[in-house]
């Protein structure tokens, strides 16, 4: 199972999200052609992919003799609806409540107002 | 040269795994039938002749017939239907002439139990040539994040562990 804590941890590192980005923009990529793309040893390359497999933010396919490398955005979509969508939603409700609160206030006034 | 073109195939596929607490049959009834199927993302009509060479219909849903949508929006042929595991099909967009034209992709579901209560649905879309639907089903398709199969696939875990959709 992938966890929250595993997809924060993910993403808690600038060269992780730098291969996602890379994947984002070109998807079935080998290990040889990111490895390009990044100052780093291939095997601190092939550390970090691990980290974003086992939160499930890569998925590996084999072509031939070649590791292709895709990106999955599922998790990250369901961090989104955990954690974004979840406080937005509530920013948009408060404002509902205010607008709600004040013309109740506005209401009240104007019938003491009336009956005074 | 075969090695080239096994690569360009490769960079035009798109992999979107998930994680869902139900059983495999829950899953396939749940991308199989359209009393399901009208649960989650755009809530269409799927209907599948579930044998090698079976049709394949999406079904506009209603409230999107009046956007201008035709009344079937997806159709395809079923490859391979092995519930409640893998099902192989064909897949091609009717929105236009544009998606129409690019012609049938081929998708792959395959749904394997781990551990307990869990599965995992992985959807395997082969999109050479239809790069119209693969920016549509991909993760950058609206603004509003919604479309493509990270969305349709997270809204259908939400509607078979808590019954509801997403937005619901």
């Amino acid at each position: 199972m992938i966890d929250d804590d595993r997809v924060f941890k993910a993403l808690a590192d600038r060269t992780r999200r730098f291969l996602l980005d890379l994947l984002f923009a070109r998807d079935g990529r080998t290990l040889t052609e990111l490895e390009s793309e990044l100052e780093m040893t291939r095997f601190g390359v092939m550390k970090h992919l691990k980290v974003l497999e086992g939160a499930g933010l890569i998925v590996t396919r084999w072509a031939g003799r070649e590791k292709l490398h895709y990106l999955n955005s599922v998790p990250i979509r369901l961090i989104h609806n955990r954690w974004i969508d979840k406080y937005t939603e509530r920013q948009v409700s408060a404002l509902a409540d205010l607008k709600t609160g004040l013309e109740t206030q506005a209401w009240q006034k104007a019938k003491a107002k009336k009956r005074a | 040269m075969a090695e080239g073109q096994g690569k360009k195939t490769g960079m035009t596929t798109q992999i979107h795994e998930i994680y869902i607490r139900a059983t495999p049959q829950a899953v396939w009834d749940a991308i199989t039938t359209p009393e399901w199927t009208a649960k989650y993302g755009y809530g269409g009509l799927a209907e599948y002749d579930l044998r090698p060479g079976g049709a394949f219909k999406g079904r506009t849903p209603p409230h999107m017939l009046s956007m201008g949508m035709p009344e079937v929006a997806v159709d395809g042929e079923v490859v391979e239907a092995d519930p409640p595991r893998k099902l192989v099909q064909t897949y091609r967009f009717l929105f236009n002439e544009a998606t129409k034209g690019e012609g049938f992709t081929r998708l792959t579901w395959e749904i394997e139990p781990t551990q307990a209560g869990f599965c995992r649905l992985t959807v395997t879309h082969e999109l050479e040539g239809a790069p119209i639907m693969a920016a549509m089903v991909g993760s950058k398709f609206s603004e509003m994040g919604t479309g493509g199969w990270s969305w349709i696939l997270s809204d259908l875990k939400s509607v078979l562990e808590t019954g509801k959709a997403m937005g619901a």
